[in-house]
């Protein structure tokens, strides 16, 4: 059986967070004319709050590098770009670059580190084309999609880490499913478990001995565009890029949350599109004017509700999504209490 | 043939190809929808979100400017969604543009308050959040007022995907976002005010000068005031106006610019004639005379001249010495129309309307000078004039035409054709093919009028021209960002005609607004039409023009009037205020 259709059995779905079915994109790419392909391995891991990327580069790094290594024969990939957080590329540029020519890769990739000004939009797939072609940090208008006109117009297979390492699982047969989620209780990395991807929020927090005895409140898949969902809520699956963050109800400060959200999307909005660009920067400003009766002001609703219908991009259509699910399942439960 | 396809927009059933976006089938079929940063000749960036329709089953709202219709979809143009997101954006918008209204050449016709009034919205929803930002001047041509700017980056993409200068740059992310100029020392203007001919808001615009002649026009006193009428913008003003593309207007603007206080409009036609006479003269001169440096190549286009000075001074030489129809034409009135009216030179103020922003820069230029005169005082935009003349109430469309000066004639179909791109080229040809002429043949010679091969919208034309045996190799680059190939070409060719703007000043940076290649070419039919009209279609036949020269020669002025010298130039500062 082809690798592919391996992948298409395994029901394997991207790990960046966006859950597209890889074989898809695999498909497209390999069946691609172009006589130029290219691979980029998305190692961005911008999302704060997740980093499973990082937990497989340090402990799982041989068993990715044949992932890559598959990928790259799989489509014919002329050149591979291994597109790199910060951090991560500052501490295993070298073992990388070791571990890949092992995987008999050698002469073949290219390791890019994410540029700082870059952001939380340089995580992006269109985006790390553009960045990797020298141009601004921002998305792209699709179609066309990366796996037909991608980088420098040529068919891209743009893949997470967790992804390719995943593929290495599929390919010895040993894909059972699982995935890594990212537990932090408030601002602190409990660690990365691998468990099965269908699991309920509840189970992760129960299976990894995280479950809090305290009352408290969850964010899931990122701390910035996470939705939030209180104690009652917990019987539905991870979704994204797969993090859970334990908030306690009793000693968190709203505000500060509040703006921390807020603050985030305003300074990463890139500046294409209006929803994003103005909207962001007057959701925070309604904030700082308001403060807490923001969500009584009809003005915010709009600004919110507009990120999700209009932005040019996926980063604006989920800027609201933490805040406004804070407002409807957190924070009337607050009110109560107090 | 792409294949013919139905959708509803609506509720009405709208006829479209394959491959066209919802807003081009929707405006094809006469349903508005609003669209900022959206224009036909530059690439889609779907960024202003203000066009977002409702596709049925579809849950995220799309651009129309951007999604290409497939056959049986159905559009809702105001569903309650639509309406919400779209006036949101507008909102934002609205407080990214600091209102400077009163001086607005937009005004009588602005995007963003006939939007506010179709939807009724308040333009200060939100507070104003760039009333600090800087304007940058380039020269005395252009600026970009960062207190006016709505992000949607049109200005950017025309001076770089257009014209390929790159001198313009989007600077930080976010709301922090600012379109700044190059700090490359290798990158420098040009002054063509395409980015201000793309800018929907005027934030990019022509540098200001009607309140200055708003002020000559009320402190007369013994001056005698002249304006001079551009060939191409007596086919473009009527667009102000809401009169049909390529309707020639001259007698309109005469009587215009009359109503307003000048004492004489002349014709920048005559102008252009004389440009021919002198240009046709070099380039038969340097036919003759191979050491002197061919190619030949036109400098009427003050922006390819700057472009020239700038990245390739070492091609100085092949430039024309003659000047251009606008400085012709004013020197002309400052000498030989100033002899015979018995007028003093200095009491003369001239004003050209020029479709142009870098013939403001051309004025300033102190080579040109005769004397200690300038040969044009102020230049006005066809913007700016409309403006003038709307400000004063004047109603342009019910205006009887009226003719301009007598000593000075309107002058040649040759010169009207300057207007477009080739059109230069062209005169010059009609002149050389009768001036090279065996006489014996005659009769033949002067059935060559026309030269269709330089005319069109390609970016460039090449043609070998036959000129009594002569064979001559020529181009025509049409806007700049088309330079590069025939530079890198350059043995190639005899005689080569440059204009920075796309079809030459018909798509000047000065033009109304909007402006499109296909409005471009319905403005260029108008030109072509006017020089098939007209009786007398070649340079040297306009028999005003030749005595001119003839004066000019006699009385020792033509090298002062009639020519002129470029030098090397170093990168303009940027004056930020």
């Amino acid at each position: 059986m082809s690798i592919i259709k391996k992948i298409e059995k395994a029901c394997l779905l991207g790990r960046g967070g966006a859950g597209f079915p890889t074989h898809i994109k695999w498909q497209s790419v390999a069946k691609a004319k172009s006589k130029t392909k290219y691979l980029i391995i998305n190692g961005a891991e911008g999302e704060p709050g997740i980093y499973k990327d990082g937990y497989i580069i340090k402990n799982l790094l041989k068993e990715f590098s044949i992932g890559v290594k598959i990928a790259s024969d799989t489509i014919k990939a002329t050149k591979i770009y291994f597109y790199l957080n910060g951090k991560y590329y500052d501490i295993y540029k070298n073992k990388i670059i070791k571990e890949f020519n092992k995987a008999g890769l050698k002469g073949k990739f290219e390791i890019i580190k994410k540029p700082k000004g870059a952001g939380y939009i340089g995580g992006e797939e269109s985006t790390i084309l553009n960045i990797i072609e020298g141009g601004r940090a921002e998305p792209r208008l699709r179609p066309p999609f990366p796996t037909e006109k991608g980088l420098f117009g040529q068919p891209t297979l743009i893949n997470n880490i967790e992804t390719l390492y995943d593929v290495y699982l599929v390919s010895i047969n040993k894909f059972s499913g699982e995935r890594f989620y990212s537990i932090n209780i408030e601002n602190k990395n409990k660690g990365v478990y691998s468990l099965p991807d269908d699991l309920s929020i509840k189970d992760v927090l129960i299976k990894t001995k995280n479950y809090p005895k305290y009352d408290f409140f969850v964010q899931v898949g990122g701390d910035a565009s996470g939705e939030v969902f209180n104690q009652k809520q917990l019987r539905r699956k991870v979704p994204g890029a797969g993090s859970i963050t334990i908030y306690k109800l009793s000693n968190h400060r709203p505000e500060k949350l509040v703006n921390y959200w807020l603050s985030f999307f305003a300074d990463n909005s890139c500046g294409q599109c209006t929803p994003c660009r103005e909207g962001t920067y007057r959701l925070l400003e309604l904030f700082k004017n308001k403060r807490s009766y923001l969500k009584d002001v009809s003005d915010f609703v709009d600004l919110c509700k507009n990120l999700e219908t209009s932005s040019f991009c996926a980063l604006g259509a989920c800027a609201p999504i933490a805040i406004l699910s804070y407002f409807k399942n957190v924070y009337p439960n607050l009110c109560q209490k107090k | 043939m792409p294949k013919k396809i139905e959708i509803k927009i609506d509720g009405k059933k709208c006829q479209g190809y394959l491959g066209q976006t919802i807003l081009e089938i929707a405006r094809n079929n006469k349903i508005f929808i609003p669209s900022l940063c959206y224009h036909p000749d530059l690439k889609i960036k779907a960024n202003c979100r203000v066009c977002v329709v409702e596709v049925k089953d579809c849950d995220k709202l799309m651009t129309s400017c951007s999604v290409l219709a497939e056959n049986g979809i159905e559009i809702f143009t105001n569903s309650p969604k639509v309406k919400k997101a779209r006036n949101t954006n507008l909102k934002l918008i609205f407080a990214e543009h600091t209102e400077k209204c009163f001086g607005c050449t937009l005004k009588y016709n602005c995007d963003l308050l006939n939007l506010a009034k179709k939807y009724d919205l308040k333009v200060t929803n939100f507070q104003d959040r760039k009333v600090k930002r800087k304007t940058y001047k380039f020269a005395n041509a252009v600026e970009i007022d960062g207190s006016q700017c709505i992000d949607c980056r049109n200005c950017v993409d025309a001076c770089s995907d257009i014209q390929k200068i790159n001198y313009l740059e989007i600077k930080g992310k976010g709301a922090a976002q600012e379109i700044v100029p190059t700090q490359d020392p290798n990158i420098d203007c040009i002054y063509c005010g395409q980015c201000a001919l793309h800018c929907p808001v005027a934030s990019a615009q022509e540098q200001y000068n009607w309140g200055e002649v708003e002020d000559i026009l009320a402190k007369k006193g013994k001056k005698t005031l002249i304006a001079m009428i551009a060939p191409s913008t007596r086919v473009s003003i009527g667009e102000e106006f809401g009169l049909p593309y390529g309707q020639n207007n001259s007698g309109k603007m005469v009587a215009a610019l009359k109503k307003l206080g000048f004492d004489q409009v002349m014709d920048v036609v005559f102008g252009a004639d004389v440009t021919t006479l002198v240009e046709a003269e070099e380039l038969l001169e340097r036919l003759n005379d191979k050491k002197a440096g061919l190619p030949l190549m036109t400098s009427c286009c003050p922006a390819w001249v700057k472009y020239l000075e700038f990245y390739r001074p070492d091609l100085i030489p092949h430039l024309t010495s003659s000047r251009s129809p606008q400085i012709h034409l004013g020197g002309i009135i400052k000498t030989y129309w100033a002899k015979k009216k018995k007028i003093k030179p200095e009491d003369i103020v001239i004003v050209s309307i020029m479709p142009c922003t870098a013939k403001k820069f051309e004025i300033s230029r102190p080579e040109l000078k005769i004397g200690k005169l300038k040969p044009v005082d102020k230049v006005l935009t066809v913007r700016e004039l409309a403006f003038m003349i709307k400000k004063n109430n004047i109603d342009f469309k019910k205006l009887r035409p009226e003719k301009s000066n007598d000593l000075i004639n309107d002058g040649s179909g040759a010169g009207i054709i300057y207007g477009a791109s080739g059109g230069v080229m062209e005169s010059a040809l009609r002149t050389a093919h009768h001036v090279i002429c065996d006489p014996k043949k005659a009769k033949i010679c002067r059935s060559r009028l026309e030269f269709k091969e330089v005319r069109g919208l390609e970016g460039v034309k090449e043609a070998k021209i036959d000129l009594s045996g002569k064979k001559l190799n020529v181009a025509v680059v049409n806007g700049i960002g088309n330079i590069k190939g025939v530079l890198d070409n350059l043995s190639k060719y005899d005689y080569i005609e440059v204009m920075a703007c796309p079809g030459g000043c018909i798509g000047g940076g000065g033009q109304p607004i909007p402006s499109s290649m296909e409005i471009v070419s319905k403005r260029t039919a108008g030109l072509y039409q006017g020089d098939k009209k007209i009786k007398i279609r070649t340079a040297h036949d306009n028999k005003g023009a030749v005595e001119v020269v003839k004066w000019l020669k006699n009385n020792s002025q033509d090298h002062r009037v009639l020519h002129t010298k470029y030098s090397k130039k170093k990168k303009d500062k940027i004056n930020l205020v």
